[in-house]
């Protein structure tokens, strides 16, 4: 196709593999959310349970 | 922002897009005649280029409205604006270094467009440090937003810089006549299907890093407010 492919080639090569990239952080970053929401949700739980049973909730233990 | 439809949507249109794009630079527009197959890296530098500076646009705006309201949403919004415009422009100057090395014989030069871009790489990279290497403070969302305007100051002057001083980086868009440099309609055509791709994959890409910082910001927010609620529910009295 012409002597400068090799660059075209690259240059599209980069610009996909950077995207690809990024979205793929943007999905671990979302992973890393959902499990945060779910510790989140559990404490929530764990409150509201206290609560009705009108005793102080168990200090939480790791994150 | 947060509609899983239209992320959807704009999800599937970016890729079907990017696809007759793609098929539009190969297969469908002619080079051109004096830089020859190199030149059809223009048809993704230049959109690129557009979504970077409307990214960093985005996080100036952001920032007027997060220092007049201290809303949290803008502060947001400036920060994934900010995130997904260093994406853009990162590949806006790693494709335009690509096309240079065969047209001007080398990678890079300190041509005046291409400095006052590099420049602006960074200051947003400097806007980016700051907002990974520090505590999510109001504070910090100040300097940030302040940081954010300044750097977003840069952009016209990147645009006219072709203009303002001499130059090697061709104007092609608007050429010192005042014409297109686009002699054919089909890279018309090709430069407006890559422009409307990129700016709906920045769209998505944008919509994605938004919610996941709102979504953030108000765990961060409940976390706060759970803690004191257990902090009372064990207080003895």
């Amino acid at each position: 196709m012409g002597a400068h492919f090799g660059y075209l080639f690259a240059a599209y090569s980069i610009i996909f593999v950077a995207m690809f990239l990024y979205v793929m952080f943007i999905w671990r970053r979302q992973a890393a959310l959902d499990a945060e929401l779910r510790t989140l949700e559990a404490r929530v739980a764990a409150l509201t349970e206290h609560s009705a049973a009108g005793r102080p909730p168990e200090p939480r233990s790791g994150a | 922002m947060n509609n899983p439809t239209i992320r959807n949507w704009l999800g599937f249109s970016t890729l079907a897009l990017m696809l007759a794009s793609l098929f539009m630079v190969f297969d469908y527009v002619p080079p051109d005649a004096e830089m020859g197959i190199a030149q059809l890296i223009f048809y993704f530098h230049v959109p690129l280029a557009w979504v970077a500076f409307a990214s960093f646009g985005l996080v100036a705006i952001a920032g007027i409205f997060y220092l007049w309201l201290g809303d949290q949403l803008w502060d947001d919004l400036g920060y994934a604006a900010a995130e997904t415009g260093m994406v853009f422009c990162t590949l806006m100057i790693v494709a335009g270094s690509i096309w240079a090395k065969p047209i001007w014989g080398t990678w890079w030069t300190w041509d005046s467009r291409l400095t006052m871009t590099f420049i602006l790489w960074l200051m947003y990279g400097g806007y980016l440090m700051l907002r990974a290497s520090a505590d999510d403070t109001p504070q910090v969302a100040r300097f940030g937003a302040v940081i954010g305007i300044v750097a977003a100051m840069d952009v016209p002057i990147v645009i006219v810089s072709v203009r303002l001083w001499r130059t090697i980086h061709p104007a092609v868009l608007v050429t010192k006549q005042g014409t297109h440099g686009l002699e054919d309609p089909r890279m018309v055509w090709t430069l407006l299907v890559s422009l409307t791709a990129f700016t709906l994959l920045w769209a998505w890409l944008l919509m994605l890093r938004f919610t996941q910082l709102r979504t953030r910001s108000r765990m961060a927010w409940l976390a706060g407010r759970i803690a004191l609620a257990t902090a009372a529910a064990s207080d003895p009295k």
